[in-house]
Order: structure tokens, then sequence, then C-alpha cells
């Protein structure tokens, strides 16, 4: 019988670890003590060896994905042991007896703090004879703790394979008591059915219990890639960022048919002096880069127990690229005139999908603006860059029949500007107060000056 | 009481990063074997970019081909981390250490690493910090935090090799065509920028190697003179 390679634990504080490299093809023998695989845990690469000498019969975690310690990321046969290929092949997608593995003992150096003692499963009893699905010997040991029999654990993981999490699912579900995480959840008043739902609902923050991840199915035919280093940073962030702050939306309606008429006549004088084309971005970070002067508690940053106003306005623009999202930062833009704005925000939106940026230039902003409107969009509801408390979602600007003038209908140019703020800090009076002195700066932009 | 296992010191510098590499790798075989006690090697390298394992290409901001009409090389390495930077001005410690003589806990022994520096660091008038889930040593704490030192370690039957980059009188300059450690809002600095002045290397190598010691509960001693191929390997 095959033995379980498992993923060891280099650490106390360790929980977790990708596999770099396998040295070793399956139907490969290795002797005891070579290198058998690579893994990465934060700064650190090891190399696994095997813990005795024979066949690799089967690698169940292939290079670059990341898993749970004391999980089994391959099978080895020791040398002289008759297991052939083939019936490892078929036994693939099958479910394997439990106590199969664990009496079987996990390779003693390659798991050289495996919670599993193979001795204190010898004296018992044989399970009875029921089909369990694949697990790690964490749930395995999870199992035996609760009481549980794997088999009625709904496995999500490739092939059924119960995961810790579809243990954890389970467990909540068995013992719902006993999963009330504590005193604040009890006090918690129900969650809305949809967590999104409380984005747009100006008004006190609802705490959302956080849902289990679900391991996504794959079924054949479907591609899985490992995420790239970037979309990974940005699901962290905003998922951070989600739990972090208590986002409410608002969204203000502006006409920005002044601006556009400034623009339309300035323009070509404008790009020939700035040697840059004048959009429409440098007219909004102006108007928000002025009303954040008006109300410090938008450009600032909420610690656990204090909160720190920015003397400068470092102002975050966000770039769309292609395979992701990065928002370089024009520092001290407060001190910067239009046309330095205008210049600003377009050498580093040029740089940013060249790849061209240094580092320093997207860290320390300390208020965001966002343009989700190229593509049609109204409004959205921007996640906020921690640790800043507001951004600013410009929509697009279409022109729109409104009511002016009392009973008057024109057409005039029209935008939805949406600003996501930290309700921790910020009350809703004072981001719509924030959100007016927006409105009103872009509507009443002085005619023919675009501040040189 | 027993007296505290040695630590051989080492110093060679400078020492081209490829050299460095092969000689560390015969210090692993040889510490696995238990022919020698833990060793720290103390050097400083010309210019070069290394990949970590865990590296992504897209963090080289230029080709290696641009990068070495710098006058950089790129090589990808055994270590673990991202993407860095090494060259003139920058205090390399490489130690050679059985984590099994020590505490068998890689993520301890990063903790150590960056316990050296921060020491270092302090001796030298600057203060800096860990970050959280961030491995390195930073300064500039509550504001923008700037990387004074990166760590990257490989381990291999306990042993671990390479270590410790330490920014003394770097040309921060180098950074700027790589997104550090694959981390985005981080940028160099040095103790020279910290402290408006330059440092010696030599004090700073001698205050790390003191730090590293002493947190190790190792005794500091020179390594003996004829510690075979250490200067055989060192020309290329």
């Amino acid at each position: 019988m095959p033995s379980d390679i498992i993923m060891p634990q280099m650490g106390e504080s360790i929980t977790e670890g990708t596999i770099t490299k396998w040295r070793v093809g399956v139907g490969d023998t290795v002797e005891r003590d070579d290198p058998l695989f690579d893994i990465a845990t934060d700064k650190v690469d090891t190399e696994v060896p095997a813990a005795l000498t024979g066949r690799l019969v089967e690698i169940l975690v292939p290079e670059g994905e990341t898993v749970t310690v004391n999980t089994v990321v391959g099978r080895i046969a020791a040398e002289g042991e008759a297991w052939s290929l083939a019936e490892t092949a078929e036994s693939d997608g099958e479910p394997v007896p439990a106590d199969a593995a664990e009496t079987d003992g996990a390779p003693a150096e390659a798991a050289p703090e495996t919670p599993e003692s193979p001795s204190s499963e010898e004296g018992a009893p044989p399970e009875p004879v029921r089909r369990q699905p694949r697990s790690s010997p964490l749930v395995r040991r999870m199992a035996r703790e609760h009481g549980v029999d794997l088999a009625d654990v709904p496995g999500t993981g490739e092939g059924g394979r119960v995961s810790k999490q579809d243990m954890l699912a389970f467990l909540d579900r068995r013992e719902p008591a006993a999963a009330a995480p504590g005193p604040e959840a009890a006090e918690t008043p129900p969650a809305p059915p949809a967590a999104d739902t409380t984005d747009d609902v100006p008004g006190l923050p609802v705490p959302v219990p956080e849902p289990p991840p679900t391991a996504p199915v794959s079924l054949d035919g479907d591609r899985s890639e490992p995420l790239t280093h970037m979309r990974r940073s940005i699901a962290d962030h905003m998922v951070r960022s989600r739990r972090t702050s208590a986002h409410v939306t608002t969204v203000f309606e502006v006409d920005m048919s002044r601006v556009v008429a400034v623009r339309a006549a300035n323009g070509p004088a404008f790009e020939e002096r700035a040697g840059v084309r004048l959009t429409l971005m440098p007219f909004f970070a102006q108007a928000a880069i002025d009303a954040l002067g008006e109300f410090p508690v938008l450009n600032a940053s909420l610690g656990e127990d204090h909160v720190v106003y920015h003397r400068s306005v470092n102002l975050g623009v966000a770039v769309a690229l292609p395979d992701g999202l990065i928002v370089p930062v024009l520092r001290r833009a407060d001190e910067r005139n239009f046309m330095g704005l205008a210049r600003g925000i377009t050498d580093l939106a040029a740089r940013a999908r060249a790849g061209a940026l240094a580092p320093e230039e997207v860290q320390g902003g300390t208020f965001t603006i966002t343009n989700p409107g190229p593509f049609g969009a109204l409004f959205g509801t921007p996640i906020i860059a921690q640790p800043q408390v507001a951004i600013l979602g410009v929509g697009g600007v279409h022109k729109r029949p409104v009511v002016v003038d009392g009973d008057a209908i024109a057409v005039r140019s029209m935008v939805f500007l949406a600003l996501s703020f930290d309700h921790r800090l910020i009350d809703g009076a004072v981001a719509d107060q924030f959100m007016a002195s927006v409105k009103s700066r872009l509507e009443n932009w002085p005619e023919g000056d675009i501040k040189p | 009481m027993t007296p505290a296992p040695p630590l051989w010191r080492l110093d060679l510098r400078p020492l081209g990063y490829r050299a460095a590499w092969d000689f560390q790798r015969d210090l692993v075989e040889r510490r696995q074997r238990d022919e020698i006690p833990d060793v720290l090697l103390l050097t400083e390298h010309p210019p070069v970019y290394t990949l970590g394992k865990s590296a992504h290409r897209e963090n080289l901001l230029e080709s290696p081909d641009a990068l070495a009409g710098r006058g950089a090389e790129v090589v990808e390495t055994d270590r673990g981390g991202d993407v860095t930077f090494h060259g003139p001005g920058q205090l390399v410690a490489y130690p050679i250490v059985h984590l099994g003589g020590w505490r068998k806990d890689v993520h301890a022994y990063l903790r150590a690493l960056e316990a050296a520096a921060i020491d270092t660091a302090a001796g030298f008038g600057t203060a800096a910090t860990r970050r959280e889930g961030l491995t390195g040593v930073w300064c500039g704490a509550g504001g923008s935090p700037r990387k004074l030192a990166s760590i990257g370690v490989r381990v291999s039957r306990w042993v671990a090799s390479h270590g410790l980059a330490f920014n003394v009188t770097t040309d921060l300059g180098w950074f700027s065509h790589i997104v550090a450690c694959g981390i985005r809002d981080a940028a160099a600095t040095s103790l020279a920028a910290e402290t408006g002045h330059a440092v010696p290397l030599d004090a700073v190598a001698d205050r790390l190697a003191d730090a590293f010691a002493e947190i190790l509960g190792r005794r500091l001693v020179p390594a003996p003179d004829d510690l075979p191929m250490a200067r055989a390997n060192a020309g290329s």
C-alpha cells in the first residue's frame, strides 16, 4: 500500500505551503533523502526529501498550488511493494478506504510534525465497510474528534474530496450553537440577504458574517490556471478593504455642460501649451482636491484608535490594465496647478500602462479617483483603497434631457459621481456636503478659466 | 555550562553572485554532513538582479538586456521570495545554519534574521521594524514604509542558506527598475538615506554579525583560513 506524502509543517505559525516543483515524476523511483519536491512558504523555499526509497505513484497537488499543512500531496510506494501504476490510475477518481492511508503511516521525515500517529490506529477495530471520500489527515482527524462519518460530508474538491472548509461547513450546519463565533455575533441582527445591498443604503452599516470560502468546482473541459501575483494582490486587497471599512456609496448627478464648454473653448490652446491632451479627468481631480481642502476628514486614514489627517493630497488615479488594475499616486496634487494636474495624471497613466512605474509611485495615496465610465456605466460603487477612507467614482459623461430654469427642458452633459466612503469615520452628512461642494465647483467652473 | 556552539564568520568582499551561490551550496552540503559548524558569510555583490523561486518576471520592469546595459546581471536563483537587487553598498549576509541545531521553524528563523537587521539599524541610530505579513525590515513606521533589508531563504534538510540583504549606501536608483519583492507599495531605503550620512560597510558587518550570533545563541569566531574551497571558488 503506498504511503501518503504530506505537506510538512515548517514552523509553528505556518499553515500552508505552495508546491513550486516536483523533482520526481509519477512512476519514477526516488532514493530515501533525495529531494522529492520543493515548497515555498512566505520568503522560504524548502526542499522536501523522500522519506523512503521507492516509486512515486501519484501526485495529488500539482506545481503552483497552495495547500494547508498536512494535506496529502502525493503517494509513494516503498521499494519492492507490488503496486502498479494502472491500479493507481484506476483508483484515482474512486474513493479510497479512509483507514488505508492512516494505518499506513505518513513518511516520518516528510512529516516531522504530523499529528497523525500510526500506532494509535493499529489497535482500532476495522471501520465498517463503507466507501469513504478522499480527505486530508487533518480532515480525518476532525472527523474522528467530532464523531463524523466522512461519507456523510459533501465534498466539493476534485473527485468529491472533502476539504477542511467542507468539514467546517458540515460541522456548522450540524452544530449551529457551537458554531456561533461569540457574543458579538449574538447581538448581530439578522443579516440582509445580500451583503451588497448595504452599500447603497446610507445608514448604519450592518456587520455581515463572513461566509466560508467555497472552492471552485472544476468540470471536464474547464481550464484552471494559477493566479498571477497582481491578481492575487488585487483579490486580497479588495476583500480586506470590504472587511475593514464600512462602505457606503452616495451618488450625485452633476451638470458638466459648463466644463465641457470650457474644455472645448480652451482645449486646443491648452494642449499646445501643456503638451498633453486635455481630458475631463483633471477637472474632476481639481474639484475633488479643492473640496478635500474644505472637508479634510475625507483626506485621512483610520487606524484602530486614531485618525491621521493628511497634510497633502496624494491623489490615486485608478488605471485599468489588460490584466488588472493599478493605482498610481500623484503626490502633493494639492500643490499643483491645473496644468500640473493634467500633465501628472497623463504621465502616470501612460507609465502605468507601460509597466514603468517606480514602486514608490503606487504607494502613499490619501484619496483616490476611479473612472468606471468609459464603457457606458452610469456609475459604480467603488471599493476604498486601504488605508484611505474615500474613493470617488466618475461615471460616463452623457447628454441627457434635464429640467432647467423652472419648467424648461434642455439637453445637458450629465455625469453621475459616486463617492464610497468609510462610514466608521465619515458621517453621511459630511460625505454629502463634500459631494455638493464637488458638484458646485464643476457646475460653476469659471468661464474660460482652466487655472494656468 | 556548555559553551555556545561556534558560528564561523567569513568575510569575502566583493564576491560575484554566482560564485557566492556555488560556495553556499558547497557549504550547505558540508553542513548537512556535519563537517563544519554554522557559518556566516558576509559579502557584497557587483550589481545583480535575482529572481527567487516564487518570482514573477513581470516584476522586472525592464528586459534582462536593458538591465545588462545598465551594468547589472539577471540571475534566477533558488531562494524563496520574488525579485530583488544586490550591488555595491549593500551588505549581504548568508548564514549557513542547521535549523535542527536551533529551532526547526523556518518562520522563527526569518524573525531572527529580521531581529538582527533591526538591532543593526538601531546601532546606527535608525529605527526599523517588521511589517505584519511582509518579511523584511522596514523604516518609516506609521508613514510611508521603506524597505531597508530584504530576506530570502532556502532550506534543504533543515540547513538554511541565502539570507539577508541590508542596504547601507546602496544607490537606490537600482530599485526603480523592479517591483522589489513583488510588493508594489514598497520603496527601498538605505542606512545612508535614513541617517543622512554614509556609514562604512565594515562597521555594519561587525554589528550585524554580533547581533545575529547573539540572537541565535552562537559564539562568533573567525572561520579558519584554510576553509576548503572558500577562496578557490571566489574567482568567477
